[in-house]
Parts: C-alpha cells; sequence; structure tokens
C-alpha cells in the first residue's frame, strides 16, 4: 500500500504552476552598483535611499552565503540573476480598470479578485508581480482612519520620514547575507502604517507572485503599528512551475509600538519543485519584529511550497510586559527541505512567548525546527513555552529539531516540549472502518494535528491552507 | 445477511482461523464466546477488512455479494460496523467532526448528497443523548483522554449515527463498570431492528444479560467447537472454559 500511495503523491499537481503571458520590462542579469542605481532610478527614488542601498551592497560584498542551516542547495549565480522584472502598464493607475487584463485574469485563476465591489470578505489588497506592486485595493476606506497601506516604492515616494525612520531598524543591513542583499536590492513590497489607537477595521493582505523567468523576487515589506493599534495582516504567494531555481528573498519588519498588536499571517505556496526536486523557489527570508511596552506580536506561518525555505520570523521582547507568539506548520513533500523556526529574545521585564511549531514530513524531504530562546540578563520574570511537534510519513523522510536555549536571569521559565509521531495504520484502519477513505483520512488526521496552528489564522485563510495541507500531502503516506 | 464459509486467516506466518462457519440473518442477535487467543478479534477484524489479517481460505458474503474484495471503507458503505476493543485516538479532531466526515464519506460512497447540517446536529443530540453523554463530548479529541468507558461509550455512539446493517461489538465489555455497561447495553438494544443483526464478541457472560443473543457460539483454536441459545453462555460463566477445552483436545 505504502509503494501505491507514494506514487501517488508524485502526480498531485501544483495548480498555480502556470505563466501569465503578459509584456514585462526586465532588466538584463547581474548585480553591479549600476544595476542598483538603475532600480533606484526607475522607482524615482531619494539619494538618501539610493545610498543606503548602495551601502548594503557593500555590506553584502563582504559577507558569505550562510551554511549552518540543515539544507543543501547549489548556491545561486547572483550575477545570472535579473534584480528588477515589472510587468508593462501605465505608469500610474487612477482604477482597476487599468490593470492588464491578461494580468487581471491572472488573479483570477488564483482565486483572487481585484474587484473592490465583488470582495464580500472585506480585505484589502496590494499585489505584488515580480518585481513591483500592481494593485492596492481599498485605500480610501482606509485612508479614512489615517491607515496607510500602499506599496513600498509609493511609501519611499510619499512618506518618506515614515519609511527612512524605521526601515532597517529591526533588521539591519548587516544583519545576514540576505537581508543584506535585499537592502541592496529589493524592489517593492508592501507599506503599512497604522496610527495611535487605531484599530484595522479590516484584514491588510498582500499576495506575491512571481511571473517571469531568471528573476529574483526580493521585497521588503515594512509594517508599524502606533501605540495602542492593532493590525491583522496576510501575506500569500505563488509562482510558475518551472525547471530552474528562482530566489525569493524577502525582508519583513514589524514595529509594535506601546501596547500595540500586529498579527501577521502567512501561507506560503511557492512553486516546491517537481517530484523529482527539480525546480522549486529558494525561500530565504528574514522576518523579525520588535515589541515595546505592552506590544504584542503573533507570527502564524503555514509552509507548502518553495524547494528550500530558510526562515525564522522572531520577536524581540524590548518593552515590559511584551508578548511573542510563533504558530507555524510547515510541509515538505518530494525533495523539498524546510530549515525553519523562530527566535525569541527576552529583553525587558514580564515577557512572555509562545511556540507552537508543527512540521509535517513526507516522500524524501528534510524539515527542521530552529528555534532560539534567549532571556535577557534584565529580563525578570520571562516566560516562554514551547512545543515542537513532528510528524511523519513514509519511511525516506527527516525530521530535525534545533531548540537553542539562553537564559541569563535565574527567574526565567522556559518550557519546552517536543514529540515525534508517524499517522499508524491504526489510525486510518481505524478511519477506513467508519467509510473514510485513506486519502480523506490522512488529511483529517493532518489537520486535526496542525488544529493550534490553523485556529491563529483568519477564517477565509484558515480554509484555504487547510485546503492546501490537503493538496500537498495528497497520498503522503506509509 | 452475512454468511461465512470455511474461512481460514492468519496473522503474519501464524494460523487463526481454521475454518469458521456462520451465518446470521437479518433481526438476528449472535454472541461468539471464546478463551483468550481462540481468534476471536482475528475474526472481527477479518469482517472488517484489516489489512494484517490475510484469509488464506473460504469465502464471506454479505447480502450476496462477496466481501473479501472489498476495501475497509467499502465494507463500512455496505453497512458493516466493528466497535474496536481498543479504539484510537486522533488529537485535534472532534468527536462531532470525524463522525461528520464518517456519515458523510459513507453517503458518498452510497452515491448519496451529504447530510444537511441541521439534521446532523440534531441527530448528534439526539444519539448522544441515548448514550447519556454529556453535550460537551462532541467538542473534545476523539478519544484522546477518554476513560474506557467513554472510549466505549463514544464507540456505541459512532454505531448509532451511522446505523449500519451488521454492528461487530468486539469486547465492548471490557472495561466497563456496570453503570457503562448498562449504557452501551441499551444504546445498543434501542438499536435493534427486523433489519439489522449484531455481533457481540466477548469473553463474560455479563454482557450477555444485557444484550440478550439469539445464539451463542464458542470460538475455540480457530474453529467454532459448539452453538446454542443464551443458555450455553450461562453454562459457560458457571462452568469456565475448561470443559470445552477438554472437549477439543
Amino acid at each position: 500500500m505504502s509503494d501505491e500511495i507514494l506514487d501517488e503523491v508524485t502526480a498531485s499537481e501544483y495548480k498555480y504552476g502556470f505563466v501569465t503571458d503578459i509584456e514585462s520590462d526586465t532588466v538584463a542579469p547581474g548585480l553591479n552598483e549600476d544595476v542598483i542605481r538603475m532600480i533606484s532610478a526607475k522607482k524615482n527614488e531619494p539619494s538618501w535611499m539610493l545610498e543606503w542601498r548602495l551601502d548594503a551592497f557593500k555590506i553584502w560584498l563582504d559577507m558569505k552565503e550562510p551554511e549552518w542551516s540543515n539544507v543543501t542547495y547549489k548556491k545561486p549565480d547572483f550575477q545570472a540573476i535579473s534584480y528588477y522584472s515589472a510587468p508593462k502598464q501605465k505608469k500610474t493607475l487612477d482604477s482597476l480598470d487599468e490593470v492588464d487584463p491578461e494580468l487581471l485574469k491572472t488573479f483570477e485563476k488564483l482565486g483572487i479578485s481585484l474587484n473592490e465591489q465583488k470582495r464580500l470578505s472585506g480585505v484589502a489588497m496590494d499585489i505584488v508581480v515580480d518585481s513591483v506592486s500592481v494593485a492596492t485595493t481599498f485605500k480610501k476606506t482606509l485612508g479614512e482612519k489615517g491607515i496607510i497601506f500602499c506599496s513600498m516604492s509609493e511609501a519611499i515616494a510619499e512618506h518618506p520620514e515614515l519609511v527612512r525612520k524605521h526601515i532597517g531598524t529591526v533588521v539591519p543591513k548587516r544583519d545576514n547575507f540576505y537581508a543584506a542583499l535585499n537592502s541592496a536590492v529589493f524592489t517593492d513590497g508592501s507599506f503599512c502604517y497604522i496610527p495611535k489607537g487605531v484599530r484595522c477595521p479590516m484584514e491588510l493582505s498582500t499576495y506575491f507572485r512571481i511571473n517571469e523567468s531568471g528573476t529574483g523576487q526580493f521585497e521588503r515589506t515594512l509594517l508599524v503599528a502606533d501605540e495602542g493599534s492593532f493590525v491583522s495582516y496576510l501575506e500569500g504567494c505563488t509562482a510558475p512551475s518551472r525547471d530552474e531555481n528562482q530566489l525569493h528573498a524577502a525582508v519583513v519588519e514589524l514595529v509594535a509600538m506601546d501596547g500595540a498588536e500586529i498579527k501577521y499571517s502567512t501561507v506560503q505556496n511557492w512553486y516546491p519543485g517537481d517530484a523529482q526536486g527539480k525546480g522549486g523557489v529558494f525561500n530565504f527570508v528574514t522576518k523579525r519584529g520588535i515589541c515595546e511596552r505592552n506590544a504584542k506580536i503573533s507570527w502564524t506561518q503555514v509552509e507548502t511550497g518553495s524547494a528550500v525555505t530558510w526562515k525564522y520570523p522572531s520577536c524581540i521582547l524590548k518593552g515590559d510586559n511584551s508578548i511573542g507568539e510563533f504558530y507555524s506548520v510547515a510541509v515538505t513533500n518530494n525533495y523539498q527541505q524546510a530549515d525553519t523556526g523562530t527566535k525569541m529574545i527576552h529583553l525587558g521585564k514580564n515577557t512572555k512567548s509562545t511556540i507552537i511549531s508543527k512540521g509535517i514530513s513526507a516522500g524524501h524531504s528534510h524539515n527542521s525546527y530552529r528555534g532560539l530562546v534567549r532571556i535577557g540578563a534584565r529580563a525578570e520574570n520571562a516566560r516562554n513555552f514551547s512545543q515542537c511537534d513532528s510528524l511523519l510519513m513514509g519511511d525516506q523522510c527527516g525530521a530535525h529539531t534545533f531548540p537553542y536555549i539562553e537564559a541569563q536571569h535565574p527567574t526565567a521559565q522556559i518550557e519546552h516540549e517536543a514529540t515525534t509521531s508517524k499517522i499508524g495504520e491504526d489510525q486510518l484502519f481505524y478511519c477506513n472502518q467508519r467509510g473514510i477513505q485513506t486519502e480523506q483520512a490522512i488529511a483529517l488526521i493532518v489537520n486535526g494535528y496542525c488544529k493550534d496552528v490553523l485556529n491563529q489564522l483568519p477564517m477565509e485563510f484558515a480554509v484555504e491552507a487547510q485546503k492546501l495541507l490537503e493538496i500537498s500531502l495528497e497520498g503522503s503516506v506509509g | 445477511m452475512i454468511k461465512i464459509n470455511n474461512l481460514h486467516a492468519r496473522v503474519e506466518e501464524k494460523e487463526i482461523l481454521k475454518g469458521i462457519n456462520l451465518e446470521i440473518k437479518p433481526g438476528e442477535v449472535h454472541a461468539i464466546m471464546g478463551p483468550n487467543g481462540s481468534g476471536k478479534s482475528t475474526l472481527s477484524n477479518v469482517i472488517a477488512g484489516r489489512e494484517d489479517y490475510e484469509v488464506t481460505g473460504g469465502t464471506i458474503d454479505f447480502e450476496d455479494e462477496d466481501l473479501l474484495d472489498l476495501d475497509p471503507e467499502e465494507r463500512a458503505h455496505k453497512g458493516i460496523f466493528l466497535s474496536f476493543q481498543y479504539p484510537i485516538e486522533i488529537p485535534g479532531v472532534t468527536v462531532s467532526n470525524f463522525i461528520k466526515t464518517a456519515i458523510n464519506e459513507t453517503r458518498k460512497g452510497r452515491g448519496e448528497e451529504p447530510m444537511d447540517a441541521r439534521e446532523m446536529l440534531s441527530k448528534m443530540r439526539e444519539k448522544s443523548a441515548l448514550l447519556e453523554m454529556d453535550k460537551s463530548y462532541l467538542s473534545r479529541s476523539l478519544n484522546e483522554g477518554f476513560s474506557g468507558g467513554e472510549k466505549k461509550r463514544n464507540e456505541i455512539f459512532q454505531m448509532a449515527m451511522l446505523e449500519p446493517k451488521l454492528a461487530i461489538l468486539d469486547e465492548t465489555d471490557s472495561g466497563l463498570d456496570i453503570d457503562a455497561l448498562r449504557i452501551v447495553a441499551n444504546g445498543v438494544n434501542k438499536l435493534r431492528s427486523a433489519d439489522n443483526a449484531v455481533l457481540v464478541i466477548t469473553h463474560y457472560q455479563r454482557l450477555l444479560d444485557y444484550i440478550e443473543p439469539d445464539f451463542v457460539h464458542v470460538l475455540y483454536n480457530g474453529k467454532i467447537v459448539k452453538s446454542g441459545d443464551k443458555n450455553l453462555a450461562i453454562e459457560l460463566e458457571a462452568k469456565g472454559y475448561d470443559w470445552i477445552k477438554e472437549e477439543n483436545a
């Protein structure tokens, strides 16, 4: 039975793997100062932004690609990547009607309607294709509350003081190899500012799509929640099926000021490569948030895509009484590799963090949890609870856990629980006997296993995530 | 309803069933008793279609159809239900979600529409009341942290929801105190009708005080060595299994 079902896995398709035939403005591959100047010029950026990029580039040149993670891949040739690609369209759009119809069709295929009138769920959305943001919905409604939600390029032009104040404060240019690269060449992404005391009335969402071949996607997202504000932000991503590996190196920075709360949810579904491990996106992402006094940041991620994932959404709990949370489901199948987890850095007093990580490995894949809990010397009464569970399917895959704990204060309370399990023949037979087919039974068991994380997602996303889990794991049991 | 003819089965290399003959008609309750290791649980697992049990000879017909060709879920769709001796835990899946999935997958297997949500809910309420289960049961993770009695009640609850034609109760009485036994038996009795049948597999006679069998069979060393009415069960309880063993030595 195992072989039969494992074979079926290879037949499960990535349904977002199409390419949209739109005219793009793509620059020649290669990376040097001129390319960076060109990107900056194309975006009409102020000179401080260009200087910042060039500085990051210099830092990057001196850095080495990290090798400590539990993944193996052929390192990208940074001179073979094109750093800018944009769907050709008129410079500014007055309404969505002016968006390239091919592009609108693409989003229809992806199940995303850009038409504000048609949207029932009330999710404001920014759409980033390749290197640029093509549309942002519900701007006006949000604007009435003083909320800024736009593409990063627009933010640099319209709100330079906000961008300049916060960019690089959470993830510095020299933070790591890919963060430095992103700082030099980032092309677009989303920017969001919630004013003091404002509760954002709808979910904000960015949808990322890589379309062009031979390009890298380097988006940069910055969310600033001013004192006492609240925002829930969602991010989704897909890419066409291609034989080559495409590089995605994003940086996300969150700033939660005193008493603010940010809920950041990701459903990551970049193309994972084919059943033989050919192609797929390299997802090397730096995500981090900083919490001031009484602030809270909650990361929720459902990771099903990408050939290689390297990602640790983290919280710096700087202010007293601040809270960090990390809820993660990471699924790997076929030859996918994921090294993901979080860092909870407790600096303030009475800071609390929770880590719930659910790894699922199938096929020949490898899935690692890597997490750091650090309690600083002044973090009196800091508490952490971590739970890291691994579920294995078949006997060709691997699950690994690398927890790091550093406590510098005697009052620290740190709990760590970990389990490894397999979907048992007993469980499957029990379901079968109740009339539930094996495929359905696996979906049921996996959803039950991930429930604590899926419950954290906003409703519409939770449904999408559940379906995604089912597709990613079709038949993968042994 | 079900006709078992000269059934042989083994687990790994060991032959456990050595020629079982049994026929159950609609409306009947049969009990199979026997000492440990006689093959009782093997028989129930073979009827339900568990893969680890290899049928090496004989036939099982269910409503004149060859059962041995069917997958476990197809057998379930035909109306065969097994109440497990050791019900399995599925963390994070609620009782209500599990039974909803089971019912709708069964309906799908029969080419029927899914059950209306309201009907489902009222049925769940009705059947959980029948088993004297608190409402909070339905939102608990399936069998996770359940006591022995709760697990068995939950099995009969699922049976009540699925309304099988043939219910096999595999040692449903084990681990039950007297109150739970009464509740479980009461649940089974309420579901008896002229159209369905029950096969009770048990070690002891006490369950049969509550679920009265029409026929009692003694399974020993992979064969049915004696059949009779409910008095046979009483005789077994009084005399133990040793005389059976001696007779068949």
